[in-house]
């Protein structure tokens, strides 16, 4: 277990007033909260800043964490003192609002501290029921597998309930279809395989966000692959028919007569498709001109600039 | 079964599939009367004329737990809550055109 620095976390000083602890608060929350922050570490910095600010806008806690400095090990000593009482019967772990506290926290304040709010369950017949919470989780795939739709295996922390009907977050792997076509930002709903409920309300659900594995020829935007694609001068002025890769394999495309570079060519149905909706590739060509270094390839050029005619720059006035 | 042998299958929150106003409070865990309040402000549409015939794109599910989140956590109330939306879509337009000129 580490020792956590809430006054460092909120970038407050250890005599900040309670106004000042507030402000950093706020500011910091609306910074990493995971819905508007995309980083990969936003979720645990957003934990950590709510898990701060619940001990030092607390007077009595603040308190305490103060007074425990370095000796913070000596937690049980540290709950008394406090009056708190920890290892309640029921645990929650919630991946959003800032609920999921640290073990430093837990060890400190007990489990079921500062998440009163995570009370407001259904009191039916006097019997307390709480539906689960969601979990969220990003899933990284690459853009092949989202093609063809694949399977993925998760390993994520779930609840795990042990024989004293304590429930603790352990590794577990779960193995995921994702359908064919799906886009990059889509979520997927798996239904009761979020954190489970207490006293019989049902599971909460599991939400996959879908990112796509940066891909070294192809981008994909919404359902549109892109690939940009390198073409000789010869072959846009001419016409020609190329190989190109798409997700599904290679196939032959015509390249049509006098074709520009920055063109667009597409191939219908080569993009991310789904059974109600089709994703096309875009082919951008690229000209690429070759080298002239030879006597033999410097006189082609040479004789391209007598016969053609050509000013590049008639749109500039010049 | 054993979930680690289990093959999961789930529903993708797009814009093709569905579902009902019940079936969205439920699975947002959200009231009727919060909903009609993001519909009013613009944060979801449905189709259909009567509360008894809208159906939601499934992606209002993500809208609907994304609003409900910022509220909770940030006190942002509706109208802002529909700017973040906003903002938060245009953020990811970016950032694809980003990708697209650093590609």
């Amino acid at each position: 277990m580490e020792y956590k620095d809430y006054y460092q976390i909120l970038g407050v000083a250890r005599d900040a007033s309670p106004e000042n602890i507030k402000q950093a608060f706020r500011k910091l929350a609306r910074k990493y909260h995971p819905d508007v922050n995309k980083a990969a570490d936003a979720e645990a910095r957003f934990k950590d800043i709510n898990e701060a600010y619940e001990v030092l806008k607390d007077p009595e806690k603040r308190s305490a964490y103060d007074q425990l400095g370095a000796n913070w090990q000596n937690a049980a000593q540290f709950q008394q003192h406090t009056g708190q009482e920890g290892g309640k019967a029921y645990t929650f772990h919630s991946s959003a609002g800032g609920q999921d506290f640290s073990e430093f926290f837990e060890a400190l304040f007990g489990q079921a501290a500062g998440r009163d709010s995570a009370f407001s369950g259904i009191h039916a017949g006097g019997k307390f029921s709480l539906r689960g919470e969601d979990q969220r989780v990003t899933v990284s795939i690459s853009l092949e597998d989202a093609f063809r739709g694949s399977k993925q295996s998760l390993r994520l922390n779930r609840p795990v309930e042990d024989a004293q009907g304590r429930v603790t977050m352990q590794p577990q792997q779960l193995n995921v279809m994702i359908p064919k076509g799906i886009v990059e930002g889509q979520r997927i709903r798996l239904e009761g395989q979020g954190l489970p409920g207490q006293g019989g309300a049902e599971a909460g659900d599991l939400y996959l966000e879908v990112r796509f594995a940066p891909h070294p020829l192809f981008r994909a935007e919404k359902r549109t692959i892109h690939l940009d694609l390198p073409v000789a001068p010869w072959e846009a002025a001419l016409g020609a028919t190329v190989t190109v890769p798409t997700l599904d394999g290679k196939v032959q495309l015509k390249i049509p007569a006098n074709s520009q570079n920055g063109r667009k060519l597409r191939l219908k149905g080569k993009g991310l498709s789904t059974a109600k909706s089709e994703g096309d590739q875009i082919v951008t060509l690229k000209v690429v001109l070759p080298e002239a270094h030879t006597e033999e390839q410097q006189a082609i050029y040479r004789s391209m600039a007598e016969k053609m005619a050509f000013n590049p720059r008639t749109e500039l006035g010049v | 079964m054993n979930d680690a042998f289990r093959l999961l299958e789930g529903t993708v929150l797009d814009e093709e599939n569905t579902c009902s106003f019940g079936e969205l409070c439920r699975v947002c865990g959200a009231s009727e009367s919060a909903i009609r309040e993001m519909i009013a402000e613009g944060i979801i549409c449905p189709e259909g004329e009567s509360p008894e015939e809208w159906r939601f794109t499934l992606v209002s599910i993500h809208r609907v737990q994304t609003v409900t989140r910022l509220t909770r956590d940030l006190r942002v109330n509706l109208p802002g809550c529909a700017l973040a939306l906003e903002l938060l879509d245009e953020l990811d337009r970016m950032r694809s055109l980003l990708n697209k000129s650093t590609s």
